[in-house]
């Protein structure tokens, strides 16, 4: 049955309170989760505090600022810094975003961040997103085509091409996937918002021609209806879109088919 | 050893079930049917208030209020059916679980429904 306690050796204790940096006024605290594989030992929230007159606004740079000047064991994923690699996405004050457009100042108190939720942790803030990935590949996110290929390129109309918007912006940061319910209970079957998003990028994609094929691969108790419409996939999402409707205009098109 | 096949394998597994959309749209559809047939079964115990044993069995007696009665017990339980399975799939994570629990969630159903039907007849029928 569905897990809703922590197992014992997941249990997160009180960790390290670093020392606050010597001659820093305008200092903010960062509670940080802290788990390594190699010492057997349960995680921890490590305190931080970080000299913001020393640091950029973003929780990205405070995270760097502590990795570099604090404690280089810290360890998280980050690349761009500027939202579109999605590597920096963890759980900052409660809910999931990217630590690089994420505003220290938006946030009251102390900055608490922990790894996406309900993920493997591979160490610190960097969860295991294997499954995530091979959830992406499963539906083929390339284009299928059956008609002889053009001479030069597949056309799209603009009209058609507007249908793309608000879902060729997903980066893939899983941000939604991990903040999901149905997700955390059935992630191993449950393809999760953020593929399922994905995956109608592809079906209304005007120049695509395995739309049923497609279909049929997402007809599915688990593959599409674990989604109860509970939309945190929706408001947490950093880029400001919306698979939710993404997974309903699927469950649509299901619907379309056969009624 | 399942450990050694790839992440691909085990999200591809045994591949979609190729269902779902029908207990999905019938959901809906029971859902659209209950909220008219509710509404008919609340007016009706409303205005049965107050009334005795034999006022409630005169009113069964008439054939529309014993179909819509009937159709009520039906479709709530299908109803409720579809979304007990619902809550299985979420929450009993074993295939053991999950295929004991969908077994007993049918035939409580059918339990309820038989028992209910049989009272309905019985008050609308006499005897």
């Amino acid at each position: 049955m569905v897990e809703l306690a922590l197992p014992k050796n997941s249990q997160i204790r009180q960790g390290k309170t670093w020392p606050k940096p010597q001659g820093a006024t305008n200092l903010r605290e960062y509670k940080i989760y802290r788990w390594s594989p190699d010492d057997g030992e349960n995680p921890r929230i490590d305190t931080y505090f970080v000299d913001m007159d020393d640091c950029g606004p973003m929780v990205l740079d405070a995270l760097l600022w502590i990795k570099n000047k604090i404690d280089p064991t810290l360890t998280l994923r980050r690349s761009c810094r500027e939202g579109i690699c999605g590597s920096c996405a963890m759980n900052i004050d409660g809910s999931n975003t990217l630590a690089c457009t994420k505003g220290a100042d938006d946030i009251s108190g102390p900055v608490k961040i922990y790894p996406l939720p309900h993920m493997a942790v591979v160490k610190d803030l960097v969860p295991d997103l294997t499954n995530f990935y091979a959830q992406h590949a499963s539906i083929e996110p390339w284009l299928h085509t059956v008609s002889p290929e053009p001479a030069k390129e597949w056309l799209q109309s603009h009209e058609d091409r507007e249908k793309l918007d608000g879902l060729y912006e997903c980066i893939l940061c899983a941000c939604c996937s991990t903040a999901c319910p149905s997700y955390w209970w059935n992630g191993d079957k449950y393809l999760g918002p953020a593929v399922l998003l994905q995956a109608y990028r592809w079906l209304i994609d005007s120049r695509d021609e395995a739309t049923g094929e497609r279909l049929d691969n997402l007809e599915d108790p688990f593959r599409l209806y674990r989604c109860h419409t509970i939309m945190n996939c929706t408001q947490t999402c950093p880029k400001g879109l919306n698979p939710a409707k993404a997974i309903a205009e699927i469950k649509k098109m299901m619907v379309e088919r056969r009624v | 050893m399942r450990d050694m096949e790839t992440p691909l394998k085990k999200v591809r597994g045994l591949g979609a079930a190729r269902e779902g959309t029908g207990g999905f749209w019938r959901q809906r559809v029971s859902g659209l049917a209950l909220a008219v047939l509710t509404l008919f079964v609340v007016g009706w115990i409303w205005s049965l208030k107050g009334a005795g044993y034999a006022e409630v069995r005169a009113s069964l007696a008439h054939p529309l209020v014993a179909i819509a009665m009937a159709l009520f017990i039906v479709i709530s339980l299908d109803h409720m059916r579809l979304g007990m399975k619902e809550i299985i799939e979420d929450y009993a994570h074993s295939q053991g679980n999950r295929l004991g629990l969908s077994i007993l969630n049918t035939f409580f159903t059918v339990a309820v429904g038989g028992v209910c039907l049989f009272a309905l007849a019985k008050l609308a029928f006499g005897g």
